[in-house]
C-alpha cells in the first residue's frame, strides 16, 4: 500500500459529512472566536489551505516525507495475548507509536510545516502539553531550518521532562508558562498571545483538532491519514470491517484521525476521555463527558467551566489529555452521537500501561494508556470473532519518571 | 441621541479628544473597584470601559490578567459587573462600555446580557474575541438597538475588510494601535495615522485607538489624529502597585487628570 494512495483520497468521497461548512462550522460548533488581529491570518491561513489541496507537488512532498522520514504507514498489530488476557474480542493496536518522534503528532506538523514554508513563513510556535506536539514541531523546524518556538506550562515541563530535553536538542526554545495550572491551556493561551504579536512571520502549528478554523479541518485533514491506512490493513488482514474504534481524546486529533475515514462505513467510535481521580470529583478532564457548551480558544465547543463562563482547571495523570476543551467535530460527533465518549481514570490508565509493557512489549504513552484501559473493558464485553481497533496514538518513554514517582 | 454620540458631539465643540479608561471591574475588590471607578470618572474620564474579568484572557498582556485573576479571586461575574453598572449610572452620566471575552456572555445567554445590560445603563459592548463573521449569533435575537456592538480594526486588517467592518460598526471604531497583547511597549504614530485615513474614507463614526497607550505623551500624540485615546494596563499597573495605598483611588483620579489634559487643546 502506497501512502500516496492514501492521500489522493479526496474528501468528498466521505459523501455524508458535511462539515465544516464554509464559515468553519460543524454544525453549532466550531468557527473562528479570535481577536480582529488574527483573523486576516486564518483568513490567509485558509485560502493558502484550500489552494495546495489542489497542487499535487505538495501532496507528493508531503507524501514523500510521511513514507521516508515519518516512516509510514505504520503497522497494525493484531495484539493476541492482550486480547486473550480479556477473554474477549481481538484487539489491534495502530502503531503511531512507531512513527519518528513517537506519535501521531508529526503526521501533522510535517502537513502544517510545509504549508508553512509554502506561505513564506519562517518561523513556528507550537503550544505543548505531553510535549509529543513540541518534539514534532522542533523536529519539522529542524527539517525544514526554521527558528522554533515551543509554549509549555511549568507543570508539564516537570513532569514530561524527556521530551524537553528531546526539544532543546533539536533546536526550538522553550518558554516555559507560570500562568494558571501550567498545563496545556496555559500554553495555549500564551502561544495565542505571541502569535498575536508575531503574526506576520509566524505560523501558529496548532497541534490538536482544536482552536479556530481551519485548524480543525486542517489537523483532521493531515492525521486521517492514520484511519485511511487502519481501514486498508483491517481489510487486508481480517477481510472485513472493525467491529469498534477506540482511541483517547485531549483535544481529540488522534481519535478524529483514525475515526475520519470510518465514518461512511457507520463502524461504530468511541472515543475516551481523562477521568482523572474519578467523575465523582472535580479532578478530572472530561470535556464532552462533564462538560457544557462554551468558546475556548478561537472554537464553540464543549468547554470544563463554572456557572459563569470561567474555564476551569482540567486534571489529568496525562499531560496531553490534561485539557478543559475538545475539539468541535468531537462535540458535534457526540450531539449527533456518531462517537460515544466514555472516561478512565488516572489509575486505570496505569493499569493498562503495566499490562500493555508486560503482555506485548510495547510501552504506550498515558494518553494512549486511557484508551486500551477502554479497549479492555470494551474487550471483555464482547465475543472473540469481533475486531476492536485501539489508536496506540504515543510511546511511553517520556512517562516513565511520572510511572517510577507512583 | 444616545450617550456615546452625546459625548463625542459634546467633546467636538470643546475641541477636545475622548479619554476611554478601561478598568477590569471588581479589582483589586468590588467595593474598592467602584469607588476607583467613580473617581476616574468624577476627574474627567470621557468614557468608561468596564472590563468583564476572563480566566483565559488571550488578548491580554500580563497586567490585565494579574487583573482578572485578582478580580476573579473575589467572586467577581458577568452578574456582579451589571450590578456595578448599575450604581455607577446611579452617579454618572459618562457612557459605559462593557468589555468582554465570548464566553460570560454566552454563557449568561445572550438575550438576557442585551436585557439586562441595557436596563443596568450600559451605552455598548465590545465582545473582543467576537468578529463580525460570528457576532450574528449574538445580537441577532437582540430585541432593541440600545446596545451598539463595538467592532474592532487591527493593523493587519487589510483595506476591504475594513470597510465590512466599519459597515457593520456602531458607536466608534476601535482601531487596535499595534499587532500584539494589551499593554505592550513601541506606538508608531504614523502607522496609526494611515491606518486611520483609510478608516475615515469607510466611516464616519468615531475612531478611538487602544493598546499600549500609557503616558501624556502617548496620549497627546494620539489624540492629535483620533478621536479617543483608550488608555487600559497603564491604569490597571497604577491598581496593581498601590493596591495596599489607601490613597489609591486619589492616585487613579490624579493619573486621569494628567491624561486628559492630553487629550485637551489637540483638536486638529
Amino acid at each position: 500500500m502506497s501512502t500516496t494512495d492514501q492521500m489522493n483520497h479526496k474528501a468528498g468521497s466521505l459523501g455524508s459529512h458535511p462539515y465544516p461548512d464554509e464559515k468553519g462550522h460543524f454544525g453549532p460548533y466550531g468557527g473562528r472566536y479570535v481577536g480582529e488581529t488574527l483573523m486576516p491570518a486564518l483568513l490567509e491561513l485558509e485560502a493558502a489551505y484550500q489552494e495546495i489541496s489542489g497542487v499535487p507537488e505538495f501532496q507528493q512532498d508531503l507524501c514523500l516525507l510521511l513514507e521516508t522520514y515519518a516512516g509510514r504507514p505504520t503497522p497494525l498489530f493484531h495484539a493476541r495475548r492482550l486480547s486473550a488476557h480479556t477473554k474477549g474480542a481481538a484487539i489491534y493496536l495502530k502503531r503511531e507509536d512507531l512513527t519518528h518522534t513517537g506519535a501521531h503528532k508529526i503526521n501533522n506538523t510535517l502537513g502544517q510545516g510545509l504549508l508553512a514554508r509554502w506561505t513564506g513563513k519562517s518561523k513556528l510556535i507550537a503550544e505543548t502539553g505531553a510535549g509529543q506536539h513540541g518534539v514534532a514541531t522542533a523536529t519539522t523546524a529542524a527539517l525544514f531550518g526554521m527558528q522554533c518556538r515551543i509554549f509549555m506550562g511549568v507543570e508539564d515541563i516537570r513532569r514530561q521532562a524527556p521530551n524537553v530535553r528531546r526539544m532543546e536538542l533539536l533546536g526550538a526554545q522553550i518558554i516555559p508558562v507560570k500562568a494558571g495550572t501550567g498545563t496545556l491551556k496555559d500554553a495555549m493561551n500564551e502561544a495565542m498571545r505571541f502569535w498575536v504579536s508575531s503574526v506576520q512571520d509566524t505560523f501558529y502549528v496548532i497541534g490538536s483538532v482544536a482552536g479556530p478554523h481551519p485548524y480543525p479541518q486542517m489537523v483532521r485533514d493531515f492525521q486521517k491519514i492514520i484511519g485511511e491506512e487502519t481501514r486498508q490493513q483491517i481489510l487486508e488482514m481480517t477481510h472485513r470491517l472493525p467491529d469498534v474504534l477506540i482511541a483517547c481524546v485531549g483535544g481529540g486529533s488522534n481519535a478524529m484521525g483514525l475515526f475520519f475515514p470510518f465514518i461512511k462505513d457507520r463502524v461504530p467510535m468511541i472515543g475516551v476521555e481523562a477521568g482523572g481521580q474519578g467523575m465523582d470529583t472535580q479532578k478530572h478532564a472530561a470535556t464532552l463527558t462533564a462538560g457544557s457548551v462554551g468558546v475556548l480558544h478561537g472554537a464553540k465547543s464543549y468547554v470544563l467551566q463554572d456557572q459563569n463562563g470561567q474555564i476551569k482547571e482540567a486534571h489529568s495523570i496525562s499531560a496531553g489529555l490534561d485539557y478543559p476543551g475538545v475539539g468541535p467535530e468531537h462535540a458535534l460527533f457526540k450531539d449527533l452521537g456518531r462517537a460515544k465518549y466514555v472516561t478512565v481514570t488516572d489509575d486505570e490508565a496505569i493499569a493498562a500501561f503495566r499490562k500493555l509493557c508486560s503482555l506485548e512489549g510495547i510501552i504506550p504513552a498515558l494518553e494512549s494508556a486511557h484508551a486500551l484501559a477502554h479497549t479492555m473493558k470494551e474487550a471483555g464485553r464482547r465475543s472473540p470473532d469481533e475486531i476492536i481497533v485501539v489508536n496506540l496514538s504515543g510511546r511511553g518513554d517520556k512517562d516513565l519518571g511520572i510511572l517510577f514517582s507512583e | 441621541m444616545n450617550r456615546i454620540q452625546k459625548t463625542f458631539n459634546d467633546l467636538q465643540q470643546r475641541k477636545e479628544k475622548a479619554l476611554v479608561g478601561f478598568v477590569t471591574a471588581g479589582d483589586p475588590t468590588p467595593e474598592l473597584s467602584l469607588q476607583i471607578v467613580l473617581s476616574m470618572c468624577r476627574s474627567g474620564l470621557d468614557i468608561l470601559e468596564l472590563g468583564i474579568p476572563f480566566s483565559d484572557p488571550t488578548a491580554d498582556g500580563p497586567v490585565i490578567q494579574r487583573s482578572s485573576e485578582r478580580s476573579l479571586e473575589k467572586g467577581t461575574s458577568l452578574m456582579s459587573v451589571l450590578a456595578m453598572t448599575r450604581k455607577i449610572r446611579l452617579e454618572t452620566d459618562i457612557p459605559i462600555i462593557l468589555f468582554s471575552y465570548y464566553n460570560p456572555i454566552y454563557n449568561y445567554g445572550v438575550l438576557r446580557f442585551y436585557q439586562d445590560a441595557v436596563e443596568a445603563g450600559a451605552d455598548g459592548v465590545l465582545v473582543v474575541d467576537l468578529p463580525p463573521e460570528e457576532s450574528n449569533e449574538m445580537t441577532t435575537d437582540w430585541n432593541g438597538q440600545e446596545l451598539p456592538l463595538i467592532r474592532l480594526v487591527a493593523p493587519t486588517t487589510p483595506q476591504g475588510r475594513m470597510s465590512f467592518i466599519a459597515g457593520a460598526g456602531e458607536g466608534f471604531i476601535y482601531l487596535v494601535s499595534k499587532t500584539g497583547v494589551t499593554g505592550s511597549h513601541g506606538l508608531d504614530l504614523a502607522g496609526i495615522a494611515e491606518k486611520i485615513t483609510s478608516l475615515r474614507a469607510v466611516t464616519a463614526l468615531p475612531i478611538c485607538v487602544g493598546f499600549g497607550i500609557s503616558t501624556p505623551d502617548d496620549v497627546a500624540g494620539i489624540a492629535s489624529v483620533a478621536d479617543g485615546v483608550v488608555v487600559g494596563s497603564a491604569f490597571e499597573k497604577l491598581i496593581e502597585t498601590h493596591i495596599e495605598d489607601p490613597d489609591i483611588t486619589e492616585i487613579l483620579s490624579g493619573s486621569v487628570k494628567v491624561l486628559k489634559a492630553a487629550t485637551q487643546g489637540s483638536g486638529r
